[in-house]
């Protein structure tokens, strides 16, 4: 018999207390564990979806607004820009590159995104299926998108208007997929993206009243904003202020809002950190207190083993080996509990097109949950074994 | 098997206990008597080699206890002590076959699943090995508690109180067992008692005489 499985039947002959401190224990790893996966899946998001992007531009308003939308697609935009004022920002000489971004649609609560070939290239898309756009009109599908809808390419929709499910539909304009993409893992997976002058067509289609009335909204075109990338890292000193000093429009970091966020959100995650550690010093002083009362309760058999020649190493070999235990299913649980809660959340997300987080992903700082695990239970253990360590034999012969 | 010469042991800030000489050979049987305080427990103790002798000489197994300390004494208490305590200490977790498993565990010994069967039969209780301590007699228990005592085919098998809370009949057949187990395995058997009904019931010599040796203790013996 090995000393760990004799820890396992010990253990398990005080079956309630034993689970009670392994749901204890779980609970307090399982929302580390949902930490963890938030926190990692969320900075993965932030960092596919931010790559390349030094500055975004759209009307004034709220700038954290423009980045939720414009970056990530989770929040309404704070309004339109000139087409023209934009024009012109391309051709200031710290500009690289200029990605126009219209909305305004949607279908079923995906929204259909007006741009260039530029944003597919940006975010390095490949198609699964057909080909890109070539005119307007025809869309490109991201993959959760295409998934969630069973969209293929040959199909035809047409948008509602409006950012959510529910608005009117453009039904004299419907689309036709053209390419379905590949996932990527970024915020392409969850739009429909199609060329501007797609989304320009609805609208005025839509809009105008008379061929006059055309002309004028075709010279007062608009974006929703503008993704920009700098040539030089420098132009950060000069180029925000210059847009929001002297244009109508407003240039948001998405650097400072996203850190702005993160710093607001973190305060959020301080809290549940906090919880998640009160509940594993519970769970720890539960241990302890159930091992400190099982060196009590087997005193005499503890006593008994050192009789059968068991060195006292032995002895606190037995009592750790049951804290082991404890923390490796509480470790088991607790990951297992995680990856559901944060599924669960995901799947939430998911129904409501946000951002994709979910479970079963495995970032290696996941292997600090069963670190943490047998930290606890073994740290709680430390008084009891010693105690179990010190068992006099003299005790059991004089106990009658 | 046992002898010892002059041999004292004291408690921190207490007595000194002074014992009587003995020399008993392989096979015999000790009756160590005596009431309650006398130092049975103590002599116990240091025949295990669980504590050291405070002066005088002791041998055990042709090996010197005065100098044999930590994991040195462990081992050799696991390879020549066998120990039936008052109260049995079974482990309420473990079946019988386990209990016995624990003490060959204790022992540093790999689990012999064989040896364990055959010490059951030899007891009769094989029939038991699946059973948790919980659903055995007092009988059936103390026969499982002897078995661990004579797994590991001690050369000294220590009996503390074994007639304890035990009827006539029970008792009786309790020290016939012990005498019985003892002689089978070639063991010197110890029994400590305070118990009068204990040596009537050891068989005689062949030459007719008491078939133990007696070691008596008293509280008159120790000395400050």
């Amino acid at each position: 018999m090995k000393t760990i499985a004799l820890s396992w039947r010990y253990l398990w002959s005080r079956p309630l207390g034993a689970a009670l401190n392994v749901l204890l224990l779980s609970l307090g790893l399982a929302s580390i564990t949902f930490l963890l996966l938030v926190s990692f899946q969320l900075d993965k998001a932030f960092e596919k979806d931010l790559a390349g992007i030094d500055v975004v531009v759209g009307a004034k308003g709220s700038p954290m607004q423009l980045i939720l939308c414009g970056v990530f697609h989770i929040d309404v935009p704070p309004g339109n820009i000139p087409l023209k004022a934009l024009k012109a920002l391309e051709k200031n000489p710290l500009i690289a590159s200029v990605i126009p971004l219209s909305l305004g649609d949607n279908l079923r609560g995906f929204r259909i995104v007006g741009s260039s070939h530029d944003y597919l290239t940006h975010y390095a898309a490949t198609l699964a299926h057909g080909r890109n756009w070539d005119a307007p009109m025809q869309v490109v599908v991201g993959s959760i998108v295409a998934k969630k809808l069973g969209l293929q390419v040959g199909n035809s929709f047409v948008g509602s208007h409006g950012l959510g499910a529910g608005g009117h539909l453009h039904g004299d304009n419907p689309y036709q997929v053209v390419g379905i993409l590949q996932p990527s893992g970024t915020v392409l997976d969850r739009l429909i993206v199609t060329d501007t002058a797609s989304v320009w067509k609805v609208h005025e289609d839509y809009s105008a009243v008379d061929a006059e009335d055309r002309k004028i909204m075709e010279d007062e075109r608009e974006v929703t904003m503008a993704l920009i990338h700098y040539k030089t890292p420098l132009a950060a000193m000069s180029f925000p202020r210059m847009v929001n000093t002297s244009t109508e429009m407003q240039a948001a970091s998405p650097a400072v809002e996203i850190s702005r966020l993160l710093n607001m959100l973190g305060i959020g995650t301080d809290v549940l950190r906090a919880f998640a550690g009160v509940l594993l010093l519970t769970a720890g002083l539960s241990v302890f207190i159930a091992l400190w009362s099982a060196v009590r309760e087997r005193r005499s058999d503890l006593a008994l083993l050192r009789m059968l020649g068991a060195p006292p190493g032995k002895i606190a070999a037995l009592l750790m080996g049951e804290a082991l235990w404890l923390g490796v299913m509480s470790a088991a649980l607790g990951v297992a509990g995680g990856q559901a809660l944060t599924a669960l959340i995901g799947w939430m997300l998911q129904l409501d097109n946000s951002l994709l987080i979910g479970g079963l992903v495995w970032p290696v700082e996941l292997l600090w949950v069963p670190a943490l695990a047998c930290g606890v239970s073994l740290a709680a253990a430390i008084l009891p074994a010693a105690g179990a360590y010190r068992v006099s034999v003299l005790e059991l012969l004089q106990s009658r | 098997m046992i002898q010892t010469s002059q041999l004292s042991y004291s408690y921190p800030a207490s007595s000194a206990l002074h014992f009587p000489d003995v020399d008993v050979a392989q096979g015999s049987v000790v009756l160590l008597s005596g009431p309650s305080g006398c130092g049975k427990s103590t002599w116990l103790a240091l025949v295990a080699g669980l504590v050291k002798p405070g002066a005088g000489s002791l041998t055990v197994a042709d090996q010197s206890l005065a100098t044999l300390t930590g994991m040195a004494a462990d081992a050799w208490r696991a390879r020549n002590i066998g120990f039936l305590p008052q109260k049995l200490h079974l482990s309420a977790a473990l079946t019988v076959a386990q209990n016995l498993a624990m003490a060959q565990w204790a022992a540093g010994q790999n689990e012999d699943p064989q040896r364990i069967a055959a010490t059951l039969v030899s007891l009769g209780v094989a029939e038991l090995a699946r059973r948790k301590p919980a659903q055995l007699s007092g009988g059936q228990a103390q026969r499982v508690a002897l078995a661990r005592a004579v797994l590991l085919s001690p050369k000294v098998l220590l009996a503390d109180e074994p007639t304890a809370s035990l009827d006539d009949e029970a008792a009786a057949f309790a020290i016939t067992l012990l005498v019985k187990t003892a002689q089978a395995q070639g063991a010197t058997l110890v029994i400590a008692t305070h118990d009068a009904r204990v040596a009537p019931l050891i068989p005689l010599a062949a030459n007719g005489q008491p078939g133990y040796t007696a070691l008596k203790l008293s509280r008159q013996k120790a000395s400050l």
